[in-house]
């Protein structure tokens, strides 16, 4: 794969749904076409079941399209699911964090799926939780943390694997103004510091203007009705009018069937 | 905390104690034939525990339910796996326990006693037919209760089949794993005396049946207290156990 290839590429790609009633198909995905380029970071935005968590499994081989193509680092992320070990890591809109296992632990359960020595392990996840400002967490378990400090946990065991990618379903949703405040500017940080290529999904508008190089803005069924690229010369103006570009997108939008 | 459990130490032998005044009384009002004096029961109790010859019939029993249990569980879990795997073979086997349920242990017994001779196998044999179904049942269901969400987080990173099984299936089957020794303990130690007392020549429910023909109600009740005492002493191991392997679940102070 030539450098200047898209770590990401769609090419129309479509995903449909059998209704639980039997009554047809759902359309979640439609004809969806874009590009992510290495180390991007690309905030996907639309209002709810808009199809984005549909196309963010795709591009993280849990489900396969139903038409057109996926490749990430030019390898079909579903047909090639081995392919991936060690190369993408997500954090998902709530923790997800084994209970059973403690902060430390959980850090650790990527590399330890990627059989990495044991002590290699401990100290990677020792130093992913020390630059999240959780050491002296280590041996807590996920009920003894806060919503915030769970989630940090979870960033750290996405990037504890030196991932190429790293996939990002609304992670800091369910958090307060102020923590999730803080926890985008590190996410951004640490992306950028280990050049990563990050895609975001998100359904708040500055959330994601805050966060991408770019948007794309998802009507539904999920294809790109808006796309704009920002970056720190983009000015106040600049950035306001984006913002009510994409707030007339989204008002246009039809409500999911 | 301490002082809660205390309380609940109390309560539980204050209990206790009622029901073995309760006794007492009786053996004051009816002959001692069908109401022995607590001493006496107390010290035939004893008495069991501390003559080898006798407690080697207690520790067959223990066998006995140890290795119904352990074969049950084996088989449990080999066939909860499969069916949590395969629709088809959900329809093809859970039916024929279901089945296997509606049939009382004593039924169980007599195929035994008809189909076998060893005695040993017929015992483990009846342990086992007894106890799977309800095995079976419940880590189905403690396999099925695995969250979506750590399915999809843990494949994410690619594990192997066998990674997938110990680092997220294990951990998520464990507690209903634990519930179901505990309830499959009670009902393997009731169906082993049965199954003793018809087609075995030791162990518990044999004792049983010899002090029926004595007409032994002391010894009767001694011999019913080393069942019970076995069967507490190993909930209490596996309620330690559980306490441990399920040490990070978060307990809310109302519910201390």
């Amino acid at each position: 794969m030539a450098s200047a290839d898209p770590v990401i590429r769609f090419r129309d790609v479509s995903k449909r749904f059998r209704r639980p009633d039997g009554r047809g198909d759902f359309v979640a995905v439609d004809k969806l076409s874009f590009e992510i380029g290495k180390g991007e970071i690309v905030a996907v935005l639309g209002k709810t079941g808009c199809g984005k968590s549909t196309m963010f499994n795709i591009v993280a081989g849990l489900i396969e399209p139903s038409s057109g193509e996926a490749r990430v680092i030019g390898h079909d992320p579903f047909r090639e699911f081995a392919f991936f070990r060690g190369k993408i890591g997500i954090v998902f809109q709530n923790d997800r964090l084994m209970p059973w296992r403690s902060a430390l632990d959980n850090v650790r359960l990527g590399l330890q799926i990627l059989d990495t020595d044991a002590g290699q392990a401990n100290e990677t996840a020792r130093q992913w939780l020390m630059r999240l400002g959780l050491s002296g967490h280590e041996n807590d378990y996920p009920h003894a943390l806060s919503g915030g400090m769970r989630q940090r946990v979870s960033i750290a065991r996405a990037f504890a694997v030196d991932p190429e990618i790293l996939l990002c379903d609304e992670p800091f949703s369910s958090l307060d103004e102020m923590t999730a405040r803080d926890l985008r500017a590190e996410f951004v940080r640490l992306v950028r510091q280990n050049n990563k290529t990050a895609v975001f999904i998100t359904h708040q508008i500055n959330e994601a203007m805050e966060i991408g190089d770019r948007v794309l803005v998802f009507h539904h069924p999920a294809r790109i009705a808006y796309e704009t690229r920002l970056d720190a010369a983009t000015t106040e103006d600049a950035r306001r009018k984006v913002h009510e570009d994409i707030m007339r997108v989204l008002s246009v939008e039809q409500a999911p069937t | 905390m301490t002082n809660s459990r205390t309380m609940r130490v109390l309560q539980a032998a204050a209990g206790m104690v009622v029901l073995a005044a309760g006794w007492q009384i009786l053996s004051y009002v009816f002959p001692h034939y069908l109401f022995p004096p607590v001493p006496e029961i107390i010290s035939r109790t004893i008495e069991v525990l501390i003559t080898g010859s006798l407690l080697v019939d207690v520790l067959l029993t223990a066998g006995r339910i140890f290795g119904g249990l352990f074969g049950a569980f084996i088989l449990g879990s080999i066939l909860a796996l499969v069916i949590g795997q395969s629709k088809t073979a959900e329809n093809f086997i859970a039916p024929v326990l279901t089945f296997f349920q509606g049939i009382p242990a004593l039924s169980w017994v007599v195929f035994a006693i008809i189909w076998f001779h060893g005695i040993e196998f017929r015992v483990l044999f009846i342990m086992v037919m007894t106890t799977l179904p309800a095995f079976t049942f419940q880590i189905l269901d403690a396999f099925r209760s695995m969250s979506k969400d750590l399915f999809e987080m843990t494949m994410a990173f690619r594990p192997s089949r066998w990674t997938l099984f110990r680092f997220l299936i294990v951990p998520t089957i464990v507690p209903g794993i634990l519930t179901a020794w505990k309830v499959n303990l009670g009902n393997a130690a009731r169906v082993v005396v049965v199954a003793e007392l018809v087609g075995a020549t030791g162990g518990v429910g044999y004792q049983l049946l010899r002090q029926q023909q004595l007409f032994d109600m002391a010894g009767a009740m001694a011999w019913t207290l080393q069942l019970v005492l076995f069967v507490l002493v190993v909930q209490q191991t596996i309620n330690a156990i559980e306490n441990w392997a399920l040490r990070y679940r978060a307990v809310s102070e109302r519910a201390m």
